[in-house]
């Protein structure tokens, strides 16, 4: 095999002659037309580039510093409006503004504007993402992609931009880690547990450059599927990819020889529902290690949980019933298709009456650029994939990831509690936990005081041109 | 001579320029003042044209905002040095053209305000406290950097450097 390293000859290789392979290595060799193993350098062909608005002025800066006036093939370029959407303020209009006339100079067919949903959750459901394909993605979280068996990749705006203009990109064949799930989930757990007591096994980098493969869980519906292939981004993966997925190719088996970094095993059946505690998404415990942490607002939404089996765990607790007086609960569908059935089937009928804002679907505050954003000192108890310092809001602010279970009780009640005992309760043995829950809760923080944080700037749209420290935003008032 | 600014292990690129400062949220032209604005409130100001940024473990993960290197470009940064980086961060700093190499022992000899060189030829970061030894970049990725970035690359060459 010409262009092959001389130690490879010492590798076991499977009947074809071929060396025994991953769900990653499959996949690029397919694509590079090349035998290829963990380490080697690939260039392949994308299938589809994903582009949103985040990115998209240094993307077309990109391109346009290409030589490039067009795209390489618009019908397999993808672009969302879901960031910042809809505008928050006039220079995020005027991006948009700019990024719709780019759309249609470029003859981009597939575009998603404000209020259409998250990237990622559009470009699985409605099938942008070719099983056995590499997906260029401007947003870290387009490991997503291998829900289907699609290697999707994550990249910055420049390589998005070298992407779109030669419809091919690099990549260093990844290593990869093999998550075994056994068993099934108990009433009051989901597959969000089971991906934050991976995140929890494996750390923040422990997959750094590497593919997880998920296996024992093809079978599980597609939003289940999202939801572990997208938070593979929080430990460092390059993709994540569910073996077994019903959409993926025969062709797409890892060999049962294949070499693997690192595996993990993780027994469905006795899983607790998992926190991430902040600010690090891997410093996870099981709930009842966090019983009683008092949440002033509840994130329900993103792509990692913001679709209509969520709304419904959601549902499931609120039905018939007022979140506590203490709590905002801030509702975004991750799509409209996932709005429309959540409207449809009386889902968001029961948390509108529950008390909920329900936002149009996109990103929402999961980022904390629009809606619901968080002032100092608050804390958050979010569905989404990230805690980080400032992710939603001001830095002084703090960020518990978790089931729409366990947010929905945390919606009900003020505090972070096991969603199970609710679930399994009488109706008045529920009233009566919830009653005790708030009872316990008591007041934060002193109301009649601004906590003084850096915050205050989110209330200009457009700071001064000059340096901050100029104009002395850095001071109190 | 150029200063040493030292940070830690898992240095997410929303410290580095906090999303609600995105150039799409404060314009194109001034958001690389809000680096490192929360996690190191002054940097933008004191940081000279030259100076490494050295730190531990995961440097640069989290989000792709490939405007968080930006930031650094547009301010000058000279080079990165950490025990190893995340893979997006590593991506967008080639393409940009900030040299981003890995030393096991830069993060532990260097202290923050120190004046240091980084020697990429002879692949090392000198310290007051000694040098730190760092890894050569593979030729793929010096290729980029040698040109600038990858836009300069393509621009220059049509295509990506030789992988095989």
């Amino acid at each position: 095999m010409p262009g092959r390293s001389p130690w490879t000859s010492s590798i076991p290789c499977c009947e074809n002659g071929s060396l025994p392979k991953t769900l990653a290595e499959l996949i690029l060799s397919r694509q590079s037309g090349r035998d290829v193993r963990a380490g080697d350098l690939v260039i392949v062909p994308i299938s589809r580039v994903m582009v949103h608005d985040s990115v998209i002025d240094a993307v077309m800066a990109g391109l346009k510093d290409l030589g490039k006036a067009k795209v390489w093939d618009p019908s397999r370029v993808a672009v969302f409006v879901d960031h910042a959407a809809p505008a928050p303020t006039p220079v995020v209009a005027d991006s948009h503004r700019v990024l719709r006339e780019w759309v249609r100079a470029q003859e981009i067919q597939t575009f998603y504007d404000a209020g259409e949903g998250v990237c990622h959750q559009i470009m699985v459901e409605e099938g942008y993402c070719e099983p056995g394909t590499v997906i260029v993605g401007s947003d870290s979280h387009s490991n997503s992609y291998g829900a289907v068996g699609a290697f999707g990749a994550g990249m910055g705006a420049t390589d998005v931009a070298v992407a779109l203009g030669l419809g091919r990109t690099w990549l260093r064949v990844p290593e990869s880690i093999r998550v075994e799930f056994t068993g099934s989930l108990r009433s009051g757990v989901t597959m969000k547990d089971a991906i934050m007591r991976v995140v929890r096994e494996i750390g923040t980098d422990g997959a750094r450059y590497a593919c997880v493969e998920f296996h024992g869980v093809g079978g599980l519906p597609q939003g289940d599927r999202i939801t572990l292939a997208g938070m593979t981004t929080e430990m460092g993966a390059k993709a994540g990819i569910v073996e077994g997925a019903p959409e993926a190719p025969a062709w797409l088996r890892p060999d049962p020889d294949a070499s693997y970094l690192r595996r993990v095993h993780v027994d469905l059946s006795t899983l607790e529902p998992q926190i991430a505690i902040p600010p690090r998404v891997d410093q996870v415990s099981d709930v009842s290690d966090a019983v009683g942490i008092p949440v002033d607002i509840v994130f329900l939404g993103s792509c990692t949980n913001g679709r209509l089996v969520d709304m419904q765990q959601a549902a499931a607790v609120l039905r018939g019933r007022r979140i506590s007086p203490r709590v905002r609960l801030e509702v975004v569908p991750s799509s409209r298709r996932q709005f429309e059935d959540a409207m449809a089937d009386g889902t968001l009928g029961i948390l509108s009456a529950a008390g909920a804002v329900i936002g149009s679907s996109g990103c929402g505050p999961c980022l904390g650029r629009t809606g619901g954003v968080l002032a100092g000192e608050e804390v958050c108890f979010s569905t989404a994939n990230r805690n980080y310092k400032g992710r939603m809001g001001s830095p002084d602010a703090s960020i518990y990831l978790g089931s729409p279970y366990v947010a929905a009780v945390a919606a009900l009640t003020g505090v972070i509690d096991d969603p199970r005992p609710y679930l399994a309760s009488s109706d008045a043995d529920f009233d009566a936990l919830v009653a005790k829950r708030r009872g316990d809760r008591g007041d934060r923080g002193a109301a009649s005081e601004r906590s003084g944080d850096r915050s205050r700037e989110l209330v200009m749209a457009h700071p001064v041109a000059d340096a901050p420290w100029v104009v002395g935003m850095d001071q109190e008032d | 001579m150029a200063r040493a600014w030292v940070f830690g292990d898992d240095l997410d690129t929303d410290q580095m320029v906090p999303g609600r400062y995105a150039p799409f949220m404060v314009g194109q032209d001034t958001f690389q003042n809000y680096a490192f604005y929360d996690a190191r409130p002054g940097f933008a100001k004191e940081v000279k044209p030259g100076d490494v940024l050295v730190g531990g473990e995961n440097f640069g993960c989290g989000s792709s905002r490939e405007y968080a290197v930006a930031a650094l470009k547009k301010l000058g940064v000279g080079g990165i040095v950490a025990k190893n980086f995340a893979r997006i961060f590593f991506r967008n700093c080639i393409n940009l053209g900030i040299p981003v190499v890995e030393s096991a022992d830069a993060v532990s000899l260097a202290r923050d305000g120190d004046e240091v060189t980084l020697d990429l030829p002879a692949g090392v970061l000198r310290t007051p406290h000694g040098d730190a030894t760092v890894r050569p970049l593979a030729p793929f990725a010096q290729e980029i950097l040698s040109a600038g970035g990858v836009v300069a690359y393509l621009r220059e060459h049509g295509d990506f450097p030789g992988v095989e």
